[in-house]
């Protein structure tokens, strides 16, 4: 039989599409409010320039940077800077925000034109611009994309790979995106290989969306230089090491990056935010976000402004169904649950899943009983059972020396732990002690 | 031929004398020069390894102090009959040492302290800051995971129903193991013989205090008036007040009017009479 693409190690959760993977993009009303917190991507943070009392107008920048692995942030709604001050993150901490009141008039800065001569421009400038439009991975780790656009001379990139997995359980803002508008993910992506002067790419999707992979090729049969991959129905098949392997079968070193082996992932929502900022300077102040789970009453895609608060997500999703328990930002087993809706879309936010009693409930956690069934699934070929055990007891130097820094927390052991053990928690607590007492020792 | 049991008796016995006698000779040529005082040092420590001096273990300390390393007051789970000791054997003064206890300033169990998700990860504190920074309402707050207990060597500390940790004061032997595994810097070791704490850490103000606990300090400067403690007994650091012990001469009376004016009865008052000196 034929096997698709994929790579060892892995789980099969549920993917439980079904909720949303229907629902077109709808647009949601202007909200009345937007929370833009200043730090939204992995980086140095930047600098505030508006004040309180400052009219802004959409797409305006509010923040200001100067180091190179930042990017700055944009008015997503005209409106008045009501407040710079600390408000809910969705990564579970108060985070300096900017809160802005709409004035209605949902006003540009500088109106998106389309530049028809936009593949004319010098790759530095290409660059410059995704830069200052704020682009970071929206696939949700959200790394600056100018960065990872600028790979330094020793490590040629040589081929590229368009992220559009979406292995995470339940989100499907990426898939009604390649549906939708593959043309744009497709102008991104030759935007791309023209900044990095390449002739060939990859776009890797998971097999359980045929639609998408039917469109896409045939958008791409002209194309000869663009191969769409279609790759195994596993989790973590999104994460960029195992997409790496899968695609092009080159393994990723311990601790290095994707250019390490010549290779460059971007998300596909990343793609099509490139090709507006590039041809229109519309900066990213909207993304897709997938509002599903069994606790929303009309699980939909909504494309929302960066700031809008996951509360007015939700009433525009008909609020939520009686069972509804858990909402996380993102997806079933890499996402966060929240403390309160009062907390933002930020340019990261792929999905906001509101689980039910059924879905939400925990166990508790019971010893293991050395299984290894973490061992078999763990796509970095770590040991989740002796990490984790080393770092309950406090030798988190230990851990260290197991590999604790390779993990991704793509919570596949913790998926399948019959003892319920929370390892990725483990994980997540050894890597924090173990940078204080860095930091101790100085 | 025939084997009798006194042969056997006989050969191994003189086998033993003979090896015993050999390792005897060799541990006295081969003997490692050793300091004596390492050794007595050693026996003097509590030998619970809790690390409170910065030396891994006891044995280290015991080395580090004959080395010049660490005081001879530096064992403070030992306190000062310890320091007495070691400093006998060094031939030198051990100095005050000032007894100190731990006390965890948080009243806001499970009743009168809001919580505002339901937590349900690793049962540890530290790892429960990593999520939304815990599920309880107040930001400053005792999470009750008991990440204190579980590094506490002198079994000080537990937990109680209410959610909140309780220092067995007896066992306490202020090696500040708790305080650093704390954290939200809730608990502080204070002087053995001061009676008077304060209850909470929190450095919010009125109202976003009271929305989440009924217990904290409300940030309202009362206690540290003039009229109230005189000499700077208590001043404020922002919004929470800081009871400076050095300047607490009678720690009987001293405070005795704050903790009266305070408005929410966030100082806490231990009762010294029940407690055996150390």
């Amino acid at each position: 039989m034929f096997r698709k693409k994929s790579f060892r190690g892995g789980a099969h959760p549920h993917d439980e599409k079904r909720w949303s993977a229907d629902m077109a993009i709808q647009e949601m009303p202007l909200p009345g409010t937007v929370i833009i917190p200043v730090q939204q991507h992995i980086g140095a943070p930047a600098d505030i320039i508006v004040e309180k009392g400052d009219a802004v107008k959409k797409g305006q920048p509010l923040t200001k940077t100067s180091k190179f692995v930042s990017v700055p942030v944009h008015a997503s709604i005209s409106g008045t800077v009501a407040a710079v001050e600390k408000r809910p993150h969705p990564f579970g901490t108060d985070l300096t925000s900017i809160v802005i009141e709409s004035d209605g008039n949902d006003a540009w800065a500088a109106e998106p034109v389309m530049n028809p001569d936009y593949l004319s421009l010098g790759t530095d400038k290409m660059v410059q611009i995704i830069g200052e439009a704020g682009i970071a991975g929206m696939g949700g780790a959200a790394f600056p994309s100018h960065v990872k656009l600028s790979p330094p001379a020793d490590k040629p990139v040589d081929t590229l790979i368009l992220n559009g997995v979406e292995c995470e359980p339940y989100l499907t803002s990426d898939y009604r995106l390649m549906l939708e508008r593959p043309d744009d993910i497709l102008a991104g992506l030759q935007i791309i290989m023209k900044i990095l002067g390449l002739t060939k790419a990859f776009i890797g999707i998971e097999a359980n969306k045929p639609r998408a992979i039917a469109l896409l090729r045939e958008k791409c049969a002209e194309k000869k230089n663009i191969a769409i991959v279609p790759l195994a129905v596993k989790y973590p098949q999104g994460a960029e090491k195992q997409l790496i392997k899968a695609v092009s079968g080159r393994s990723v070193p311990s601790g290095g990056l994707p250019m390490d082996v010549g290779c460059l992932v971007h998300n596909v929502g990343t793609a099509a935010a490139i090709y507006e900022a590039v041809a229109m300077g519309k900066p990213l102040i909207e993304r897709i976000v997938s509002v599903t789970g069994p606790g929303v009453r009309k699980p939909r895609n909504i494309k929302a402004r960066i700031g809008t608060p996951f509360a007015d997500l939700i009433e525009f999703c008909g609020g939520y169904t009686q069972k509804a328990a858990k909402v996380i930002n993102g997806g079933p087993m890499m996402g966060i649950a929240q403390t309160t809706i009062a907390v933002p879309v930020i340019k990261g936010t792929s999905g906001i899943l509101v689980l039910d009693e059924r879905t939400a409930a925990g166990s508790d956690e019971l010893p293991c009983i050395s299984c290894a069934r973490c061992v078999d699934v763990c796509p970095m070929n770590l040991l989740p059972n002796h990490i984790a055990a080393f770092i309950e007891h406090n030798r988190v130097e230990d851990a260290q020396k197991m590999g604790l820094f390779d993990c991704m927390e793509c919570s596949t052991c913790s998926f399948i732990c019959p003892a319920k053990r929370n390892l990725v928690h483990y994980i997540k607590l050894g890597k924090a002690l173990w940078n204080e007492a860095q930091k101790k020792t100085g | 031929m025939d084997f009798d049991i006194t042969s056997a008796v006989i050969v191994m016995g003189s086998l033993g004398l003979v090896f015993g006698a050999g390792l005897a000779i060799a541990s006295k040529i081969l003997a490692v020069e050793k300091d004596k005082r390492v050794e007595q040092i050693e026996e003097a420590l509590p030998g619970a390894n809790c690390g409170a001096c910065g030396a891994p273990g006891c044995g280290g300390f015991a080395e580090g102090v004959v080395a010049g390393q660490y005081p001879v007051n530096g064992c403070t789970a030992g306190g000062s009959d310890v320091a007495a000791r070691i400093a006998e054997i060094m031939g030198t003064d051990a100095g005050d040492i000032v007894r100190k206890v731990a006390v965890v300033r948080c009243r806001g169990d499970k009743d009168t302290c809001v919580e505002r998700a339901i937590y349900s990860g690793v049962a540890d504190c530290r790892a429960a800051m990593l999520i939304a920074e815990g599920a309880k309402g107040c930001v400053y707050g005792c999470l009750g995971l008991g990440s204190c207990v579980k590094v506490c060597s002198f079994d000080a500390l537990h937990m109680a129903p209410e959610g909140l940790p309780v220092v067995d004061e007896d066992a306490c032997t202020g090696c500040g193991a708790c305080v650093e595994a704390c954290p939200r810097n809730i608990i502080e070791l204070i002087p053995f013989d001061q009676p008077v704490y304060l209850g909470c850490v929190s450095k919010d103000f009125g109202k976003s205090v009271k929305a989440v606990c009924k217990v904290g300090c409300i940030g309202c400067g009362m206690c540290a008036k003039e009229n109230v403690t005189a000499d700077e007994m208590i001043t404020m650091d922002g919004k929470i007040p800081v009871i400076h012990y050095d300047k607490v001469k009678n720690p009987q009376t001293d405070l005795a009017n704050a903790v009266e004016k305070c408005p929410t009865k966030s100082f806490v008052v231990r009762d010294l009479a029940e407690k055996s000196a150390p």
